[in-house]
């Protein structure tokens, strides 16, 4: 190899390897879960807004599901909420909010204000299902499928982008709404 | 002016307040707060990832370190509660990855960059002093400095 050539190599690689790492930052950035492609994890957590009720894993059974963590306190949720309004028209999917180390009047507040996207809250006070889940920052959105196997996560607030390509698309075929 | 005392005073300040602890969590008896210590020491807090969960301020970090003494008073192994945290969290969750093939570039990645930086070297070196040996030119020691 030409003596002159050899830096440019050198220089095309490591251009290269930048060139990858730049592109795919967004994926690597928000790291896969943990849970891929294994059962979700088991709850009984009590329902917002209904002090009888409680949800546990098993209610969810045979149904393709959406998980959203979500909080009062998190930025990101407000905004991505207008977006989740909206999806939650679509009535082939079950959205089930997981309300994060919230407190129950102020999560209320906010639904009746902003709308309420999910068929049913569970509360989760003190972070225990959180941490089941692997979530390590609100809105965290979990896909579920009939067979309760975690299929996808998304960290950050929901795109219409990434709803239609990983959410929408996981549903099973010749489910009408 | 401020005195040398009050200086004095104003850096040691300076110095104590990163070392205040975020954890003062108290385990039971020495050997359980030893391990809970090298314990929460080893796994990365997910929201500031440079963090280990003993160190960050964020409320996960101190719910999985909750976690962590809760598990030890109930008698789980190291290994357990690093097995649950990692099955949750993946192995990022541990700054010290476990040797798999997904992580065998991070463990052998620097061998190899040293390895070729070796082999670099060694070539070089060898082909100065073959150009050393092969050099009859006279050296005029007068133009040395």
């Amino acid at each position: 190899v030409n003596r002159f050539l050899l830096p440019v190599i050198i220089f095309a690689v490591l251009a290269g390897v930048l060139y990858v790492g730049v592109v795919h930052s967004p994926e690597k950035s928000t790291m896969q879960s943990a849970l891929l492609g294994k059962p979700a994890p088991e709850f009984s957590l009590p329902v917002l807004g209904n002090p009888s009720g409680r949800l546990s894993l098993a209610d969810l059974k045979g149904r393709p599901w959406v998980l959203n963590v979500w909080a009062t306190w998190c930025f990101g949720c407000r905004d991505e909420h207008p977006l989740l309004v909206e999806i939650a028209r679509d009535k082939r999917v079950t959205i089930v909010g997981l309300n994060w180390k919230d407190e129950d009047a102020a999560a209320q507040r906010w639904l009746q204000e902003l709308g309420d996207p999910y068929d049913i809250v569970a509360v989760d006070a003190d972070g225990r299902t959180a941490i089941d889940f692997g979530v390590y920052g609100a809105p965290e959105t979990f896909f579920i499928d009939a067979n309760g196997l975690v299929q996808y996560r998304h960290v950050g607030a929901m795109t219409p982008e990434v709803w239609r390509r990983e959410f929408l698309s996981r549903l099973p075929q010749g489910v009408q709404p | 002016m401020i005195s040398m005392r009050r200086c004095a005073v104003l850096v040691a300040l300076l110095f104590a307040l990163p070392v205040a602890s975020v954890d003062t969590t108290v385990l039971p008896n020495a050997e359980l707060q030893a391990r809970y210590a090298a314990l929460t020491h080893e796994l990365r807090c997910m929201q500031c990832q440079n963090n280990s969960i003993a160190d960050s301020p964020v409320f996960l970090a101190a719910d999985l370190r909750k976690q962590v003494a809760e598990q030890l008073i109930a008698g789980k192994s190291d290994d357990e509660i690093r097995d649950y945290m990692v099955q949750r969290y993946g192995d990022v969750i541990l700054f010290k990855p476990p040797l798999n093939a997904s992580t065998a570039w991070v463990w052998f990645a620097p061998l190899l960059a040293l390895i070729g930086g070796v082999v670099v070297a060694v070539v070089i070196v060898r082909r100065r002093s073959q150009l050393v040996a092969s050099d009859d030119s006279v050296v005029d020691g007068d133009d040395r400095l």
